[in-house]
Parts: structure tokens; sequence; C-alpha cells
């Protein structure tokens, strides 16, 4: 995986840092519920670096008093220490690594929890002007930042704050001279290696960018293959990858040698600071003021924290990248929930359907007004038509009366409640939604179809459904039924099937409002007719709000809504509308006539008299097994195999 | 959201390979032999610097031992040098090792990209429609990244772990064979827990994957259909669903994953305190008397010998324990390399034969010759005996269901497939005869959802006409013009920056209609003699489908067009309709024609819309 690393936020300046300091606390205060935890962990650091402490001790014991001294039971004890302080040491390390992973997953849990929970609740308006891969990036790779930094981050961080500690303090012990000697290269260390942190910083910043434009680069190129085959342009294309793959390459090699340049220079300081100790030191064990044991441990000493100080600089950047990761999770979860229930809301009682708009405006978060004074009622159980050009606020219309978006003025009612007074649950359970797109979830049909159930529905409840959305038959002959997982480790469902599952889904929530959009785009006539029959069973007995695209449902509606820059601009029935003129018969004639005169056309209800004759009067056609030319309007027009 | 962690699929990217497959590796190998010199240069590098390294130790020993303890200034001074040189060497050879394998590294990625690509572009469409772009993407950058992770690091690391392995124990004995043979007593307790724990290991890193899989995925769809979610009221039980199930699996299998780490790395670490114990203790017992323990008597053992053992050992386990830690990369490298050549290894289905010939200029008369086609041996047939003379400038409607055929018979025209059975020719040629690529030069392509590229209008009208072939002021011409022709003109000029507008990926910026014209203008740009058009089905505002429908009249005059046909308007204008039903042409004809004979055409539409007139 390339690295994605954020830059190290440059937390030299104080505004920066003060904001710095109030992420990091919170982050701290999420853990506040794992206080025994986190004491395990200290105490488990603190005895993994004391008996780190130990071992160059024990050295300069056996090399002072066993060797020097002569004490031949001394090399036993010193053994046996040894390994009983490997031992100690061990079994704190595994309590340290535990409880640390322990923590980075739980917090990572808890995190992407938070978020979950949060993200659903976000009202529609936050939801469209956000991307999806923007909040997937939050619930993966900034928490993923965040939680390692808590748990090992932080861990390596009060490790390395404990064993620089007491390793000076111990240094200090022994020659306070030697030490500010032996220090001298790891001060160098320690600056260079948050240098190199604020330093590599921006470099992965590019790889990441450059990654993500051959990532771009790439995914264009596959959707788009066939408009790049049909213009023969591989070659073009070619070229603009190389581009992209050439930038890579350049911002890989550029941080891949700036690496290189300071990691041997680390270790070459490491060493450095081996030889000040050795000849200084040496020159003391020479003089008398220091033990050939205690210059043996010192420089072992010295030794032990070089690793802790080169860890320093990967701490200093993932800090930084905590915080960042942080910052933008806390933006969510700090987010208002615009639309939610009203403390003490009201739970509605069974609606009857009555839906009533007054003076209802309404804008989309600040730009220009989507809907201007729009006032009308719709009956129980009334089929309400809204007809109307692209963006003429058709969706706005339907989508206040679920609360997905509160009105900017006015009210609007159901059975005489303002839907911004009650809860919110009742409200939306009671109304049923089908798309044009139908989204389905990746999960077995059957739970699909009971996604709006509050418990499991029985099977014979969930057939039922299918039935009615004529979904039933093609359900039946998948391989696993209603067991039968559909999406993206499942199977693929055509469009058309799709809809009808989500009708079935509709249909068992059994709402009293029901809002729909009755396009069928990119399904063949077979399908088309069983999704209409399938909308009409839905339609039945409940108050529908319909997004029309087609003849047939504007002339059954009960009250046709013509709308035009976000205002009823025309109201009425089909036949008053067509003879009042204006928006809606430019509509009719451009696009709604032609379903109408063809189909006519196919029924010869235009042609000239003597041109029917004419063709009644031809001989038989060659296809003697098709059905009789005029069907009557209430049988069947199918084929037997076609009803599949 | 199903209650059971899914299992991943056959080509699911949790599944690991072994940690190493000599034939995978073989292959790997043959995009790191142009840079074998690199590659060798930095061996002889790494070689150095070991030997430096595992001689510091000894340098300190000898440091302690003939300078501090037997008070020989010069000799202390000698050492010290000698150390800062080693160190200096170190420096050197790490600092240019590093260099020259981040080029050596980041070039062979690069030639691994390139060539992907290459074969992407290359493979015919049938391809595309079994694999999911999403899957593409992840070949190229994921798979190719871990292949670069082992190529860059895992190559030196390995070796110089392996190095240090060697070198350290050679270093060992030779200072004291039998200290040496002591700290590696605890050897074989060292094998054992490391064959224990890259069992567990590799078992626990296949589930962390896959359920970290399962969780993006659940997050995934729940973002994109929060929606739904919402107006179904599912908040409460999604929420409950996801922290036991979906995130909660995630937890504990990390859970497990960090126990095995935290139980192996202390073990290995409290095996490295046995060897130290024993060392200090027995070797102790050596410098103090000699002789004491027969079996340990040889060369003296000093203070610096023992101090330099205890160095040794502490760097003897620091590369198994590296080595162990590598272990999954191993897995996960000969995984992704197997899906790389996986890739690479698809054959070209559709290929330019050795004699094809350049296509001159065609009339564009279109002539399927008992045509069949099947998408695999012994599949279904898609299109059986199909024929069908379409003479230059006609425009043909295809119409019939979903899988009737339609889509595939005006495939096989661009050449995006060969036939199975019978012959497809244009102004008489058999399409296999000629290049792909001057076929395609005379065709124009609109997709019922046109595809922009992300650049600007300009470069999406031009995508068909790159600009070398006109001179600039020309190109500026034509571009308006064939906007003008389209009706997209206007809406162009409007935009902010004019046909300098970032059109934004997939031409976000634009809504379905803008978007057609521009495809249209494209098309016309091309200029082809022979076009295909698949017709948009979703709704646009009135206006627009005025200038749709005049723009489609200007677009289809002149040249010889298949239509695949929604609207109803360019069904009857058509000069033939092709009537389809199960991969053969039913009916053929015009309107009128159609519509007397009564048949399938005629059936279809009466269907259509009685179907839906009274429910």
């Amino acid at each position: 995986m390339e690295s994605a690393n954020t830059p190290a936020p440059d937390i030299i300046s104080a505004s920066l840092v003060v904001k710095f300091m109030k992420i990091l606390i919170r982050l701290f205060k999420s853990l506040s519920g794992y206080g025994r935890q986190l004491a395990g962990l200290v105490a488990c650091i603190v005895l993994v670096t004391a008996t780190s402490l130990v071992t160059p001790s024990i050295i300069q014991y056996v090399i002072d008093d066993g060797l020097t001294k002569n004490h031949p039971r001394a090399m036993l004890t010193a053994g046996l220490i040894i390994v009983a302080v490997g031992f100690v040491r061990a079994v704190f390390n595994l309590g340290k690594r535990y409880i640390g992973e322990w923590l980075v997953n739980r917090s990572g849990y808890d995190y992407r929890n938070a978020l979950y929970e949060k993200i659903q609740r976000l009202s529609f308006g936050y939801h469209d002007h956000t991307q999806t891969g923007q909040l997937m990036s939050r619930c993966t790779e900034d928490v993923s930042s965040l939680s390692r930094f808590v748990g090992q981050g932080a861990v390596d961080l009060v490790n390395v704050i404990l064993l620089f500690a007491g390793i000076v303090f111990l240094l200090f012990r022994q020659s306070a001279t030697l030490t500010l000697i032996g220090l001298g290269p790891l001060l160098v260390l320690a600056t260079l290696t948050y240098y190199l942190g604020h330093l590599l910083g921006p470099l992965f910043l590019k790889v990441d960018q450059a990654l993500g434009d051959l990532s771009a680069a790439l995914q264009e190129n596959l959707s788009g293959v066939q408009v790049v085959r049909a213009f023969a342009s591989e070659d073009f294309e070619k070229g603009k990858f190389d581009a992209a793959n050439r930038k890579l390459y350049g911002a890989r090699v550029h941080i891949v040698t700036t690496w290189g340049m300071f990691l041997p220079a680390m270790t070459w300081l490491v060493m450095a600071a081996t030889v000040l100790v050795l000849w200084f030191g040496g020159r003391m064990v020479m003089a008398g003021t220091l033990t050939l044991g205690e210059l043996v441990a010192f420089n072992a000493y010295l030794l032990l924290l070089a690793a802790p100080v080169q860890q320093l600089a990967f701490v200093v950047n993932s800090a930084g990248e905590a915080v960042a990761g942080g910052q933008r999770i806390f933006e969510i979860l700090d987010l208002p929930e615009e639309i939610s229930s009203p403390p003490q809301a009201l739970a509605l009682p069974p609606l009857t359907g009555r839906v009533t708009f007054e003076n209802v405006s309404f804008a989309y978060r600040s730009e220009r007004r989507a809907l201007h004074d729009v006032s009308f009622e719709a009956l129980p159980n009334q089929i309400i038509a809204l007809i109307g050009p692209t963006g003429s606020g058709k969706t706005s219309l339907v989508n206040l009366i679920p609360r997905f978006y509160d009105a900017t003025t006015g009210a609007v009612r159901v059975d005489g409640y303002d839907v911004r007074g009650v809860n919110l649950k009742s409200l939306r359970s009671q109304i049923g939604l089908v798309l044009q797109t139908s989204l389905l979830f990746s999960v077995s049909i059957r739970e699909n179809i009971a996604y709006g159930r509050a418990q499991a529905a029985a099977d014979e409840v969930v057939a039922a459904a299918a039935k009615a959305a004529r979904a039933h038959d093609f359900i039946a002959r998948l391989p696993e039924g209603y067991d039968t997982v559909v999406g993206e480790r499942g199977i693929t469902l055509s469009g058309g099937q799709r809809q009808r599952v989500a009708i079935a889904r509709a249909l068992l929530l059994n709402p009293r409002i029901l809002i729909l959009d009755d396009s069928t785009s990119s399904v063949d006539t077979q399908t088309e007719y069983l999704i209409q029959q399938a909308l009409a069973e839905l339609m039945q007995g409940r108050t529908t709000f319909v997004i029309a695209q087609r003849l047939s449902t504007v002339k059954r509606a009960d009250l046709i809504l013509v709308l035009d820059g976000g205002r009823i601009v025309q109201r009425g029935t089909h036949d008053s509308l067509l003879a009042e003129g204006g928006l809606y018969k430019e509509i009719y004639d451009l696009q709604l006539k032609d379903q109408d005169k063809f189909r006519r056309e196919m029924l010869f209800l235009d042609a000239a008299p003597e041109h029917v004759r004419a063709i009644h009067e031809s001989p038989l056609q060659p296809h003697a097994d098709r059905p009789e030319p005029h069907v009557a309007p209430d049988t069947q027009p199918l084929r037997p195999s076609a009803v599949k | 959201m199903s209650r059971k962690p899914p299992t991943p699929a056959p080509d699911d990217d949790s599944i690991l390979g072994k940690a190493y497959d000599p034939q995978i590796a073989g292959r790997l190998w043959t995009y790191v032999r142009p840079y074998n010199r690199q590659l060798a240069l930095a061996l002889t590098l790494m070689t150095v610097a070991t030997i430096a390294n595992v001689l510091g130790p000894y340098i300190i020993k000898v440091a302690l031992d003939s300078g501090v303890a037997a008070h020989n200034i010069p000799r202390l001074a000698q050492a010290v040098t000698l150390y800062l040189l080693a160190a200096t060497i170190m420096w050197a050879c790490t600092f240019t090792r590093i260099r020259i394998m981040a080029v050596a590294g980041q070039s062979i990625i690069y030639d691994i990209r390139r060539e992907l690509f290459d074969h992407l572009q290359a493979l015919s469409l049938g391809f595309y429609s079994r694999y999911a772009v999403g899957r593409l993407v992840s070949r190229v950058v994921n798979d190719v990244s871990v292949v670069r992770e082992f190529i860059v690091w895992a190559i030196t690391a390995v070796t110089r772990d392996l190095f240090d392995l060697v070198g350290i124990t050679l270093v060992m004995f030779a200072l004291n064979w039998q200290l040496a043979l002591l700290s590696f007593l605890v050897l074989p307790l060292m094998a054992v827990a490391t064959e224990i724990f890259r069992r567990r290991a590799r078992e626990s890193y296949r589930l962390v994957r896959s359920a970290i899989g399962w969780v993006n995925a659940v997050l995934n769809e729940n973002i994109v259909g929060v929606r739904v979610v919402q107006s179904f009221s599912r908040e409460e039980r999604n929420y409950q669903i996801f922290a036991d199930e979906v995130n909660g699996n995630n937890l504990r299998v990390n859970n497990q994953a960090a126990l095995i780490a935290s139980v192996f790395f202390p073990s290995v670490d409290f095996i490295g305190s046995l060897a130290l114990g024993l060392v200090v203790w027995l070797g102790g017992l050596a410098v103090l008397n000699g002789g004491v323990v027969a079996s340990l008597q040889g060369p003296a053992i000093t203070a610096g010998t023992l101090v330099a053992f205890a160095l040794y050992i502490d760097r003897f386990f620091d590369p198994i324990r590296d080595l162990s830690q590598r272990y999954n990369t191993f897995q996960a490298t000969m995984a992704g390399g197997e899906r790389i050549f996986e890739l690479l290894d698809t054959p070209i289905e559709v290929k330019d034969s050795a004699e094809a010939r350049e296509m001159l200029p065609i009339r564009g008369e279109v002539a399927f010759e008992d045509v069949s086609f099947h998408y695999e041996a012994g599949g279904a047939p898609i299109l059986s005996h199909v024929n069908l003379r379409v003479q230059p400038g006609q425009t043909v409607a295809l119409v019939g269901e979903t899988g009737a055929g339609k889509s595939t018979l005006v495939k096989l025209i661009s050449r995006f497939y060969d036939p199975t059975g019978g012959a497809l020719r244009v102004d008489g040629l058999d399409l296999r005869t000629v290049t792909q690529r001057s076929l395609r030069r005379q065709m124009g392509v609109v997709l019922q959802d046109p595809f922009l590229f992300g650049g600007t209008v300009r470069d999406n009208i031009l995508y068909a006409q790159p600009p070398e072939r006109l001179g600039q002021a020309a190109t500026e011409q034509a571009i308006e013009a064939a906007a003008c022709a389209v009706g997209a003109h206007d809406f162009i000029a409007a935009l902010e920056k004019g046909y300098d507008t970032l059109v934004g990926e997939g031409g976000a910026i634009l809504s379905g209609g803008q978007r057609q014209l521009i495809s249209f203008a494209r098309a016309l740009l091309a200029d082809p003699r022979i076009l295909i058009l698949d017709e948009a089905t979703s709704s646009v505002d009135t206006q627009t489908e005025r200038v749709i429908q005049t723009a489609l009249e200007r677009l289809l005059k002149g040249r010889t067009a298949f239509v695949i046909a929604h609207r109803l308007s360019t069904i009857t204008r058509a000069d033939k309709i092709v009537v389809m039903d199960a991969g053969r042409i039913v009916e053929e004809g015009t309107h009128t024609e159609l519509l007397e004979r009564r048949g399938r055409y005629f059936e279809l539409y009466t269907m259509a819309f009685e179907g839906n007139v009274e429910c």
C-alpha cells in the first residue's frame, strides 16, 4: 500500500498548538471509559522500562564484582537475574503490547460506531453536499490514524519519556561529564528526526496526490473504455497514463531518497555517541574516575536510548496525522442534526393520508429557492401527479412530506399535524418511497423486502408482497430463492427486477402515503408492463404522489400539479389542463402526445377507414402463431412465453 | 446486513497465497533483471555495510580490552578511529544503496504499471464486461504497490537480515566458538516459537483483512443508501447490527491478532535473555577459571569478549524478529503477483491479423453475412444467422426487447468482438482483414450514457480528433462548428469559461442532456462514415428534448447509421427498422410496412401501450 500519511501540521505556531492540544485532550477524553486498561498499560510500560534498565547494570556488576574481584558465585547470580528479569520483562511486554493494541482496536471500534451512528442521522441536506468517498475516508483512514496514535503513538511517547528520564538519571549518577558528552549526538539526532518528520509530510502528500491522479486516470480510462476503443485513441490514453505514472515515480523516488539521506545519518550519530563515550570514558577509566563496568554499562544505556529517540520522529508524525484525522472526525461528530424529532414529539396515530401544503417555500442551503409559495391539499387515497421540466421542483416537493428537508417558510401537514412537530419515525414509517433508481442492500432478497419492518416478517408475508409486486416469479427462479444475496457479493439484478423488489419493500411497509416515480427507463417492454402493474397495485388505497413521465399516469390522476421554476403554474385534471393550454399542453405535445399518437397509430385508431379495411382484408399474415391483432384492453397482450 | 461475515469470493483480495511461490517469484525477477547491475551494486554496498556493522562490537571489545583495560591510549585512539571509520563507511554505503534501490525499485514498478496499462488498452470489450472497473484499478494500484514493497524493501531488507545473521554467527564463532555454541542452544526454542507464530499469524491475518473489508462494504453501502435508511427509519436497527456484528467482528479478530503478536515478540526477547544469561553465567566462569568447565576451555575469555557477546546476542535476534514480521508481506506479495500476472496473461481476443491492411476511406455499406455470435464456447448464442445489408447513408433503427441482441449487433460493426460464424463486411471488406484502428477512425459511437472525460469541454469535443491534424485556428473553428451544429454552442458559451470549462469527473457539472449534446458534437467532429448510436432513455426537459431531436437529425444525415432506438420519432423516421428477438432478425422494413404486417413489431408496441393504459 502506498503510505497514506498526511503532513504533520506546523505545530510551531501558537494558535495551532492550542488547537492541537485541544484535539489531543479530546482524544484522550474519549478513552476515559477505559481507566483500568490505561492504568494497566502505564504500569506495564513502567515495568518494561525499569527491567530494560537492569540488564546493563548486571553486566557492569559481572565485570566489576564478578570478574575484577573474582567472585564465581556472582556469575550464576548474574545469569539467573538476567533470565528472571528477561522473563518479567517479557510478561509485562506482552501486557503492554496487548493492552496497547486492544486500545487501538477498541477506540477504532468506538469511533467507527460513533461515525456510523451520526452519518445515518445526518439530514439529506448534508448528504447532498458530501461525497461518499469523503465520508468513507473519515471512517477508514482517519479512524485508523487516530486509533493507531491513541493505542500506539501515545504508548511510544510515554515509553520514550520514561526511558529517557530513567536513563539520563542513571547516567548522570555515574558521570555528569560523560552524560553530556554522550547525549550531544543524540540531541542532534532528535532534532534531525523532528526535521525529517517535517520534511516528509509534504512529500507524502505529493505521493498521495500523484497516486490519486494515477488512480483517477486509470479509473476514467477503464470506465470510458468503449469511447476509447470507439475513437481508436489508445495511444493518446497511454500518453496520459504515462504522465501520471512518471509523476508518481518522481514523487516516490524523491521521498525515498530523502529518507535515505537521513536514515543512515541517524545510525552514524548513534555510533558517534559510542565513539565519544569510549574515547572520553576510556580515558576516565584509565584515570580511575570510572570503572570498566561502568563504562560498558554507560555505553549500553546510551544504545538503549537510540531506538526510542528515533521513534520519537514517527510519534511526532503520527501525532500530526492523528490530530488531522481527529479534526475531520470531530467535525462530523459535532455537526448538528438538522432534522430530528423535537423533544416529547407526538407519535403520529395511524394516518388517513390527507396531505396539506400551506404556502410552502423551500431552498436548499442558501441556494436559490427551489419552491415558491406552494399550497395544495391531497385528500386520502387521491393520486397526485407532479409534472414539469427538470429542475422545476417536483422532487423537492415530495421530499418535504417525509421531512427529508424542512420547509423554509410555510408548513407541510399530514392529517393536520405539522410534520416538524411529530416523531420522525412515526411519520416516515407511514410513508413509502419508490424511486426511479432503486437501491437495494447487499443482503438476501427476503431481508431487502422486509427492510422497513422492525421485526422479521413471516415468509408468507414477504412472498405475498413479492407476488403483488410481480417479483415472486423471478425470485422463485433464483438459485436460492428469497435467500439469494444481491449486490456485490451476490447476484446482480436487472434494473427492472430491482425496481420490483423495491416495490415489494414499499408494499410490505403498507404506508398510508406513497411517493413514486413512474419512469421505467432502460427496461424492455415486458418488464415495463410488469412494473406498471406492480405500481398500480401499490397505489391502491393510498394517497399517492407520482412524479409522472407517462401519459397513463397523468390521465388517472385526481389532481395534476404542473410545476415550473418552483411554482405551481397549473392544476387540474388531464382533460381540464389540456383544454386550458399553457405549459401542460406544451409538455403534452412534446413528450406525452407521441405516446398517445403512437398507440393510436398502432391500434389504427387514426387510420383512414379505407386503409384499415385494406389491412383487414389483406391475406393472412405469415405469422399464424401471432395473437389476434385487435387486443381488447383488459386481456393480457403477452405471449405465454413472455410471461416469465 | 447479513448475519455472518461474508465468505470471500474466489478472487477476493483477502485470499493469501503461499509465502513463497517459485513461479511467481521467478516471474517477478524478470522485471528486476533489467536493473541487475544496480541490484548487484546495491548488494555489494550492503555487504560492505554489513561487515562494518558486524565488526562494530568487535572493535568495542578491542577498545575495552587492549585500550582501556591495558591503559593503552594510542590503542584506544586507534580502535575509536576505526569504529568511526566503520560508522562512516556504513553511512556512505547505506546512503548510496538506498538511492540506487529507490531509482531501480520505482523504475520496476513504473514498468509493471505501464505494461499492465498497455495490456488493458489492448484487451477487448468482452474482457471489460466480465471485470468491474474497481477491481482492475485495484490490480494496477494496490497489487502493484504490494509488489513494490516487496521489491524495494524486502529484497534489500531480507538480504540484510540474512547477511546479519550469517555475519554475526561467523563473528561469534570467531570470537569464541564455545560461547557461540552456548548462545545457539536456544535456537531450537526459537524455531518452535516462530513456526507456531507463523501458522497462527497467517490465519488471523486473513480474518483481519476480510473483517475490515466487511466493515468498509457495509459502511459504503449505508452511506450511499442513507436516504433509503432514513426513509425506512432503520437507523437504530442498522446501528445495532453494525456495532454488534460487523464492527464487533472486526474488533474481535483484531484483538485475536494482537494477542498472537503480543505473545510472540516478547517470547523472542525472552529467548534472547535466556541466551544472554547462559553466556554470562558460563562465560563469566570461564573468564575466571580459564578451565574449570572443561568444555569451555579455549582462547581466553575477557571482559571485552563478554560485552561483545552481549551486544551480538541482542543483534542476532533483530533480524529474526524482522523476518517474522515480513512473513505477511511475503504472502501478500505472492498473492498480488499472482493477480497481476493473471491479468497480464489474459489473452487479447480481438487482434489485428498479420496481413491486416489499412482501410481506405469507405462509403459506408455494411453487410452481415450469416453472422452468429456467442460469448463463450458452448455458451448460449447471442446472435444466430443474422443477414442484413445496409446501403451507404441509410439509417437503421434496431428495436427489440432487452437481450434481443441489439447491442451485440452494433458492437460487431466496430469489431469490438469477432463473429463466431459468418462474416461482416464494410464496403465488401471482411473486417478481420483490416486494422482495427483504420476501421474505428471511420466510425463514430454515441453511447446511451454519454461518457465524458474529466478535462475541458474542448478536450472532450476534440477527443476523436487530436489537434495536430488540423491547424490551431482550424481546430478552434471546427470545434465551434460542431458544437453549433448540434445546438450545444449556446449552453457551452454560457458556461463560466466557455469551451475551457472543466467538466468534472464524468462530466459531473453538466446535465444529462448537455452531456448528450457534447457527445454528439464529439461524434460529429470525428465525421465518421458509419455512426452507431444508442439512444438515451433518460428524461430531459422539454427545451433540451427539442434541441436533441434536431441535433440527431443533423448527426445522422449523410451517414450510415445504426440506432438502438428508444425515441418514437427516431424509429418512425428510420429508413429501415430491424426487429430483433432472441438473437435473430425477425422483421425488417419501414414503419408503415411493419405496421401493416402486424407481426412482432406491431405486437411489441401495442403491448407497451396497452399494458399501462388502464391498470
